[in-house]
């Protein structure tokens, strides 16, 4: 079992929650969360390396790595592993964001230990999701994930912390709900099996249950990835989690409903994808301009980000629902863009709301006298936000367009034109809140004494903006690793190119 | 030719701008400029090198045996692949073109970087300022020698942001933070268009590569033919999208408003992106898709109307502003359209598309007396701290290099001969009048206008009536005075060069025969122009006040720029932000949101409702059992009976 690398994805946070448990000190809970991560990091950057070497060396299976060890076999239950270029992507992320969000929450106050406890746990939800191929512990940890988030937001958070906590933790089990109802069916018309690959590939489930599965398990993910009209648990959670929770949120969780659409809905059930994908289209094309609009008049850093993650959320979905290379790629893009901007985002408003001890952002002003370093900091994120050359943002969302823009009938012509008018929303809600917190002159007096970024939050930004900027640079390397993981012969099913 | 220096053209600038961006603020300001300012004078040495080479080597790859000049690529890399026709690439096309603006571009940058040694001594941020200013250079170059249309949408995207990072240099000014938000959000939005047009051209035609698509749009559109959109082929569509974005960047109305606002960024960034070069890439724009504009007329004819009535009206408002610096952006807005007008107007049957050629002259000259003009303004302000005409005034007694260094610029854009301005606005008149006699007459009555507006302001400043000064002006510092003179000559012999041997569309040599009717015409209608500027302006008297009266509302309309700015208020204001986005946020909150709680207090309600049934008393449960019991009682009898 421990032959294989997957395994350790589980294992090291595992081992780090072991080890927290241990901690007499906040020091040694900083170590052992800095170390792990890193560790996380260091693994996923080697399974990469290691990946791209079989796939040079002539892999071709849609997956490597792939194992399953039997767990409950009455069901048919295994833990079952396998990775592609789509998932080691979101690995990486995963782990990049763990670590940041280990040094955002330096001086988590009270509790550091059961803080730390919490995260981790929340985080081997994330990785065992990403590493899952059984439908089954895939659920299974994206439960894993989901629970830790009530304590973290309804403990730590701030301001409405209790019905934030509440209503996020409801309707995110809404959602669960619906899912596991779709996975069932999954399992039942799939040829009783819980293996992902075995399905796709197999087939087998009979169109007319495919129409009544998808939308469960669309729906059941879509509330994940903040899609219209299941999105407002986004808001108020965001606004009352504390930082590295909000980082991992909006950074991590996010995309697992993202990642689910695309790997259990849309990968399993193909033909309905194709045939429902204009009610789907809607809603999210929806979701894209409306979260837009919304971000524009909210006065609440955390609210503005909140919606922000919706328009690029959806922006995730809607290009998922093209079912073509060139979109799916853009939406994988921006799955990672979003990731590391957003966590990004959130880390500057919680060093600021820090500082400042609001976060209303008529209250605030010319920050970047006070604060440069996070300001510079924030215009660079928001610079990245709006798509701008050479920063994640614009790569994710010009594959996306592009790859919209190949079909050519009506209805996909004007969603795509409507969520190309996301752009210049975003610039505007962007713009408003650089303008408004950080240019300008001094809102506050007694905000000038505030001081610039610690060292621990200055590792945190940068490690986030050089991944930001690695993407927006480089970005055939990133797609190139995505794109070869769309197995032809799955969409072949469908005469997707 | 080797790609180093090429490559090295635009490395430079960008390197400059990391190391003074990242490591700027351990650096004295003098080392921060100096650094600045000598990287951007290799990339000047460079750049001729590379456009003197491409004209003068006579080498076969720039040149071929009949004469024609070749369109080159230097280098191209693979950077991003949407499918495997759909490919962006980052590389270096050398044609007359581009070789034109790696001339003009570093030589009006490298100006710039050496005024702003003097002229922004002292202001904090000097080092972030010149890092913003080789992040724009950088830009620029690769905007200009972009070989996909694709590159030029992301170098696009670029000169917009140091735009904004630029206007909003002096960011604890509201005023100067909101220009840069209204430039930026103004420009995006004309961008959505250009974003738009090139999905729909690369759709189509499967290629971002400007050789490809030049070379012979008939075969590109092939496959375009029939297909329609809303009512008009999507080739037209496509390339009035394109044109769309250019009008933004180039502030062609009614994308123009955030140009004047843009004013309030330092003086010599205003030269430099407002005048001379950022703004005029929608018309380069334009003329590097000029043969598949030119597959589709209506697209080129929009290009002319739209052209012409910028022209007039900026020219109009031109006349009442008060603000030395808005005069000069009113004035950059309306010489642009001349450019864009003379594109619109070019057609192969008329002296072999002359539109385009002047079009790409008047470009060149407008870069150097335009950036001349925007330096003195600089310098004017500098000496008397105020942007206001009104507090100007009988300067030529105390800023003697300031005031013919002006005057020069001045009587160049008025096309007084043997000033650069002359040659080749009346090229462009030409070609206007040999495509149509109305554009034609429109134009030289712009031209007309534009002496009168640039002579009203030379004389306010540096005759009229001298205000009181606190200090006496004085001529600015060499490292400011230097550029100004450098300019000067050039603008006086600019208009010698013999464009037609270098830049003319599709590279074959063309000789401009003087039309000297036309040139005539235009000479007189500028010295008239002049000529009343002087009676009404040389010396103070109470003329221009009763002449503003007599047509108040003409005036008043005209200083307020025909109110454009409170239209665009009113739709972004009333319509979008509380018509959409606050009824939106509203419906957010209220309905979904609403909705939602309204499942949890529903449940929350039945529960109570509903939980006197557990109540723990077993005389309520013995009672509902009786209750039960006698129900079924009932209805078992009812049913047998």
């Amino acid at each position: 079992m421990f032959s294989n690398i997957l395994i350790y994805f589980v294992v090291i946070p595992l081992l780090m929650l072991g080890g927290l448990a241990l901690c007499r000190n906040i020091k040694q809970i900083r170590a052992v969360a800095v170390a792990g991560s890193l560790a996380l990091l260091a693994l996923s950057v080697y399974l990469l390396v290691d990946y791209l070497g079989l796939r040079a060396a002539g892999a071709t299976e849609p997956m490597l790595y792939t194992d399953s060890w039997s767990w409950f076999p009455t069901l048919g239950i295994n833990l079952a592993v396998g990775v592609d270029g789509i998932s080691i992507a979101m690995l990486i992320l995963s782990a990049v964001i763990l670590l940041t969000g280990s040094f955002a929450s330096w001086k988590i106050n009270p509790c550091p230990k059961d803080f730390f406890l919490w995260l981790v746990l929340l985080s081997t939800g994330v990785f065992g999701f990403f590493i899952s191929i059984d439908l089954f512990t895939m659920f299974m940890f994206y439960e894993v994930a989901l629970i830790p988030m009530y304590l973290l937001i309804g403990v730590w958070g701030s301001g409405n912390k209790n019905y934030s906590a509440m209503k996020l933790t409801l309707m995110l089990m809404g959602g669960s709900a619906f899912l596991m109802l779709g996975l069932i069916g999954i399992y039942y018309q799939g040829g009783h099996t819980w293996n992902l690959l075995q399905i796709a590939q197999s087939n087998s489930i009979a169109p007319d249950w495919q129409r009544f599965l998808f939308p469960m398990t669309f729906v059941g993910f879509g509330v994940l990835g903040a899609m219209f009209p299941f999105h407002t648990w986004s808001p108020d959670g965001h606004a009352s989690a504390p930082t590295a929770v909000s980082m991992l949120h909006a950074g991590v969780l996010m995309k697992l409903g993202g990642y689910g659409c695309f790997r259990v809905a849309i990968y399993t059930m193909p033909q309905a994808a194709e045939e429902l994908s204009w009610i789907f289209l809607i809603l999210t094309g929806i979701s894209v301009v409306y979260g837009a609009f919304s971000a524009c008049v909210q006065t609440d850093l955390k609210y503005i980000n909140a919606y922000s993650s919706v328009s690029h959320c959806g922006l995730v979905l809607f290009a998922i629902l093209m079912l073509n290379t060139t979109a799916m790629t853009g939406a994988i893009m921006q799955m990672l863009s979003h990731g590391l901007m957003t966590a990004l985002f959130f880390a500057l408003i919680g060093f600021i709301y820090g500082r400042t001890h609001t976060r209303d952002i008529t209250k605030m002003g010319g920050l970047m006298q006070i604060m440069p370093y996070l300001s510079v900091c924030y215009v660079i994120a928001g610079m990245a936000s709006l798509g701008l050359p050479g920063l994640s943002g614009f790569v994710a969302e010009m594959t996306i367009f592009v790859g919209s823009f190949e079909h050519a009938d009506t209805f996909h012509r004007f969603f795509t034109i409507l969520a190309c008018c996301s752009i210049v929303i975003t610039a505007v809600y962007i713009l408003r809140v650089v303008g408004k917190l950080l240019f300008g002159p001094v809102q506050d007096d007694h905000h000038r004494s505030l001081t610039d970024a610690e060292w621990w939050e200055r590792t945190s930004t940068i490690t986030l903006i050089v991944c930001v900027a690695a993407i927006g640079c480089f970005p055939n390397f990133f797609e190139s690793l995505i794109r070869y993981t769309f197995s032809p012969e799955i969409f072949a099913v469908i005469g997707m190119n | 030719m080797d790609f180093i220096i090429p490559l090295l053209i635009l490395a430079i600038p960008l390197g400059m701008f990391l190391l003074l961006g990242l490591a700027g603020m351990k650096m004295s300001h003098k080392l921060a400029g100096v650094l600045g300012t000598l990287g951007m004078g290799t990339v000047l040495v460079l750049s001729y090198f590379t456009a003197f080479t491409y004209f003068f080597s006579g080498n076969p790859e720039f040149i071929s045996e009949a004469g024609v000049r070749l369109q080159s690529v230097i280098f191209n890399q693979e950077w991003l692949a949407f499918t495997p026709n759909l490919v962006i690439s980052l590389g270096f096309l050398l044609d007359p073109i581009s070789a034109m603006m790696l001339i003009v571009i570093p030589t009006i940058s490298f100006m710039v970087h050496l005024y702003s040694l003097g002229y922004m001594h002292g202001e904090k941020g000097f080092q972030r300022y010149y890092a913003f200013l080789s992040l724009f250079s950088f830009s620029m170059l690769g905007l200009v020698v972009a070989t996909n249309i694709f590159q030029m949408y992301i170098f696009w995207e670029l000169v917009g942001a140091s735009s904004y990072l630029l206007i909003g240099f002096f960011y604890t000014l509201p005023s100067a933070v909101s220009a840069s938000k209204k430039a930026f959000i103004v420009t995006r939005f004309a961008d959505l268009g250009f974003l738009i047009g090139i999905l729909i051209l690369s759709y189509y035609t499967q290629t971002f590569d400007f050789i490809t698509l030049t070379s012979d749009p008939g075969a590109a559109f092939a496959s375009t033919a029939g297909a329609t959109f809303m009512g008009g082929s999507v080739l037209t569509w496509a390339m009035v999208l394109i044109f769309t974005g250019g009008m933004g960047k180039s502030a062609m109305m009614p994308l123009h408003i955030w140009l004047p606002d843009a004013m309030e960024g330092p003086t010599p960034v205003s030269a430099l992106i407002h005048a001379a070069t950022m703004v005029v890439a929608g018309v380069y724009l334009v003329a590097r898709m000029f043969p598949v504009y030119l597959a589709v007329p209506f697209s080129l004819d929009f290009v002319l109307v739209v052209g012409a009535i910028t022209a007039l009206y900026a020219a109009i408002v031109a006349c009442t502003q008060i603000d030395i610096k808005r005069v000069l952006a009113f004035s950059t807005i309306s010489q642009i359209a001349f450019m864009m007008v003379s594109l619109g107007a070019a057609r192969p049957e008329f002296h072999e598309c002359l539109g385009y050629m002047a079009s790409m002259f008047h470009l060149f000259t407008h870069a150097m007396f335009k950036a001349l003009l925007f330096l003195g303004a600089g310098a004017l302000i500098h000496a008397v701290h105020s942007n206001n005409y009104t507090q100007m005034g009988g300067l030529h007694k105390y800023m003697p290099i300031t005031n013919i260094t002006f005057l020069i610029g001045c009587l160049a854009i008025a096309g007084i001969p043997p000033f650069a301005g002359f040659w080749s606005k009346d090229e462009i008149l030409v070609a206007v009048y040999s495509y149509s006699t109305f554009w034609g007459v429109w134009m030289t009555l712009v031209a007309g206008l534009t002496a009168f507006y640039m002579f009203r302001v030379y004389f306010l400043v540096f005759w009229w009536n001298e205000p009181e000064y606190h200090h006496r002006p004085h001529d600015s510092e060499w490292t400011m005075s230097v550029p100004l003179i450098i300019l000067a000559c050039v603008s006086v012999v600019a208009g010698l060069i013999p464009f037609g041997k270098f830049v003319t569309w599709q590279g074959h040599e063309y000789i401009i025969h003087m039309n000297w009717v036309v040139a005539g015409i235009s000479i007189v209608v500028a010295v008239i122009g002049i000529i009343i500027a002087g009676v009404l302006y040389l010396r103070e008297n109470d003329r221009p006040k009763c002449m503003a009266d007599s047509c108040r509302w003409l005036w008043t309309a005209a200083h307020h720029r025909f109110y454009w700015d409170e239209i665009y208020l009113f739709i972004t204001h009333k319509i979008i932000f509380n018509g959409i986005c606050r009824p939106i946020a509203w419906f957010d909150r209220r309905i979904i949101d609403g909705t939602m709680d309204g499942f949890a207090i529903v449940t929350n309600k039945a529960s109570y409702a509903i939980r006197n049934l557990q109540s723990g008393r077993v005389q309520n449960y013995v009672l509902v059992y009786l209750i039960g019991a006698l129900l079924l009682a009932v209805i078992t009898a009812w049913c047998l009976a």
